[in-house]
């Protein structure tokens, strides 16, 4: 997998190559706008990190020409301008994802990760299966090992999301954004709370959990305990 | 500084004098104008009308007793008119004279109604120069040429004297209303002067200067009353944005310090593995705990900024409130506390959706932080007097009277509360989402416990 970094920062750039290498990806870093412009739209690039703000051409232009370009790499905007305008239009722009700075580097790697699955899959799909743990997302079913779970309807969005996101580390920020849709920063750790309660349901009584916590980032749904 | 006068002459109050001279100008000569033409006038017909009433005579004269009787009638008003301003002459029908005090017949055509008139040649009356006449002229039976007038020598001298008295008089009006415009001008310069050096003085850096009120209570009062609240208000807000720095340099700088420290303890210890392990975990919890802190200033800032209201969406408050409880519900019932929500039917506002959300999700979670366990925390939507209002209630210590304006400062916490987790910006955050969305945050006594409400306008003000 390859990942471009159009990041003006070096400081940045480096930690987030290294973190991403360390994760087995291939990097490749540009410092300047209209450079990565020409390095995204020549190379093939699995995703590229851009930053908002780029001496010469500002990432915003950068991604809306790579997208007139034709190009459909998935972008992760990073940026200090964390307003919801600024979100709207980075999203509107063309990127698929947006990351306030400063972020933890677990963050920006599960962001990535998931980036990586949504292009992945065109379909979507409606059977959802990792070890034994089935989801009927039609049929609004859940089953292990052909025992059926009974789950609220929350939990079954919460799980639906981790098992189409299986195996990958999703944070907490992300798990906010994409079930309960809302933006927003908890004083308390509510999320640990309902990750609990659905880990009760999944996984009492089965000698291998499927639910972990991955400390210092979130939560990962995994049939083996490999990471 | 330029001289006054030169001020004087660009200051708008001035060339303001100076369109209403103008126009006050044009609004007297109207009506002067029209006294002049119909004083003038008036004075035409009535010696028109003398005229006429000579004409008849005469004509009785002719009808009765002939040329004859015409001439002794001529010679006759020619000796009174000697005083009056009569003309008269008659002649034959080559136009030589019969009688009359006009040496010769006029060399000007009559218009259609034979009325002339002519320059006198006669210079015998006072005044001396070209006098005119205005008279009538007839043709008798093509035999003889009769032309009877009047000296309008007088007309012409009351035209005259109305001319001269007007101007005069509009002369004084411009020359007074200059010297009032300058003399107005003056003065209300001189009191947006006194303003423009107090703002002086404020912009050099004396922020306790106030504008000079005149105790009138006239609009230039007002102004300097407007401004001198503006000026308690930027104080009052820098205070407070001091008062924030100072704050967040406390709050932030302590536990950057424990991070610091630690990092550096750990580098003189024998280096071991897991203890690294562990400090660079506990750094790195540290170091969240300061982003958080810092995203929910940034939160605040953004709230209190008035940002960006054209981004406001329609949010159902009842959605919002249903979805915080559930989010809640389980970490109350993991404390033992019965979490209920209540909301009557939706309710409608124009808002940022996730300031709100944020906010409605603080006030839960000081419930859930500060209700005993097992014990109750309350949501409620209600809609009163075009409002929706969130209340948040728990039966936990709640906040004494004398702090519950203070709470909402950032940094900000209670004593009792300083063992619990938590930033002190919970309920600024809050707030500010208030005072963005045009609402009012109060707090009250739940007996026992806390009971805060959230009011915010149903109908968005324009």
């Amino acid at each position: 997998m390859r990942v471009l970094i159009i990041e003006d920062d070096a400081e940045t750039a480096r930690y987030i190559a290294k973190g991403l290498r360390e994760s087995g990806y291939a990097v490749d870093i540009v410092t300047d706008g209209k450079e990565g412009l020409l390095q995204a739209v020549g190379e093939d690039y699995d995703v590229a990190v851009v930053d908002r703000m780029l001496p010469g051409l500002d990432g915003l232009s950068v991604v809306e020409m790579l997208r007139r370009a034709g190009k459909h790499t998935p972008i992760l905007f990073l940026s200090a301008l964390g307003g919801v305008e600024d979100r709207v239009a980075g999203l509107r722009g063309g990127g698929d994802d947006y990351l306030v700075k400063p972020f933890a580097f677990s963050e920006l790697l599960a962001r990535i990760e998931a980036l990586l699955r949504r292009r992945g899959g065109a379909a979507v799909e409606t059977l959802l299966r990792e070890g034994d743990l089935e989801m009927d997302v039609l049929a609004r079913t859940v089953r292990r090992g052909g025992q059926p779970i009974t789950l609220q309807p929350r939990e079954f969005a919460l799980l639906e999301y981790l098992l189409r996101h299986a195996g990958q580390v999703v944070t907490r920020t992300m798990l906010l954004e994409q079930v309960w849709s809302y933006h927003f920063d908890p004083q308390t750790n509510v999320i640990d709370v309902h990750i609990s309660r659905l880990r009760q349901k999944i996984d009492r009584g089965f000698d291998r959990p499927l639910l972990q916590t991955v400390r210092g980032a979130g939560y990962s749904l995994r049939a083996t305990d490999q990471p | 500084m330029r001289p006054i006068s030169h001020r004087l002459v660009r200051s708008s109050i001035f060339r303001a004098a100076l369109v209403y001279i103008c126009l006050f100008g044009a609004a007297v000569l109207v009506p002067v104008g029209v006294i002049y033409w119909t004083a003038v006038g008036s004075l035409t017909r009535q010696i028109d009308a003398t005229i006429e009433a000579e004409i008849t005579g005469l004509a009785e004269q002719f009808n009765e007793r002939g040329v004859l009787g015409l001439i002794r009638a001529i010679q006759r008003r020619t000796k009174r008119a000697r005083e009056g301003r009569g003309l008269y002459l008659l002649t034959d029908a080559n136009y030589a004279p019969l009688a009359g005090n006009l040496s010769r017949w006029p060399d000007v055509p009559p218009d259609e109604q034979g009325w002339i008139t002519f320059p006198l040649e006669n210079a015998e009356g006072e005044g001396g120069g070209i006098n005119l006449g205005r008279a009538r002229a007839f043709d008798l039976g093509g035999w003889y040429h009769l032309l009877v007038g009047h000296d309008v020598r007088e007309r012409l001298f009351v035209a005259e004297e109305i001319r001269e008295s007007l101007a005069w008089g509009i002369a004084a009006a411009i020359v007074l209303s200059l010297i009032g415009g300058v003399l107005m001008s003056r003065k209300l310069l001189g009191r947006v002067d006194v303003i423009n050096d107090t703002s002086r003085e404020i912009m050099a850096g004396d922020l306790g200067r106030r504008v000079p009120v005149s105790g009138r209570g006239d609009e230039f009062d007002q102004l300097a009353g407007n401004l001198n609240a503006m000026l308690d208000q930027i104080q009052r807000l820098l205070a407070g944005v001091k008062q924030v720095s100072d704050n967040i340099a406390h709050d932030l700088r302590s536990p950057l310090a424990r991070l610091r420290s630690r990092l550096e303890v750990t580098l003189m210890e024998a280096p071991d593995p897991a203890a690294y392990r562990e400090a660079i975990e506990r750094s790195i919890a540290e170091a969240d705990g300061l982003l958080k802190t810092f995203n929910a200033l940034l939160s605040i800032a953004q709230a209190e900024a008035g940002a960006p209201r054209r981004d406001f969406d329609v949010v159902d408050l009842s959605a919002l409130l249903g979805d915080v409880a559930e989010l809640y519900e389980p970490l109350a019932e993991a404390r033992g506390q019965t979490l209920t929500a209540t909301a009557n039917g939706r309710a409608e506002i124009r808002g940022d959706r996730d300031l709100l959300f944020q906010a409605v999700a603080n006030l839960a979670d000081n419930a859930v932080k500060f209700a005993p366990e097992g014990g109750q925390v309350g949501l409620a939507l209600a809609r009163e007097a075009g409002e929706a209002r969130v209340t948040v209630t728990d039966d936990g210590p709640g906040i004494p009277e004398a702090a519950r304006e203070r709470v909402l400062e950032r940094f900000f916490r209670l004593e009792a509360s300083r063992s619990t987790p938590g930033s002190g910006l919970g309920l600024s955050l809050v707030a500010a989402a208030a005072r963005l969305h045009h609402g009012k945050l109060s707090l009250e006594d739940n007996a026992p416990g806390l009971r805060v409400r959230l009011s915010i306008p149903l109908q968005p003000r324009a």
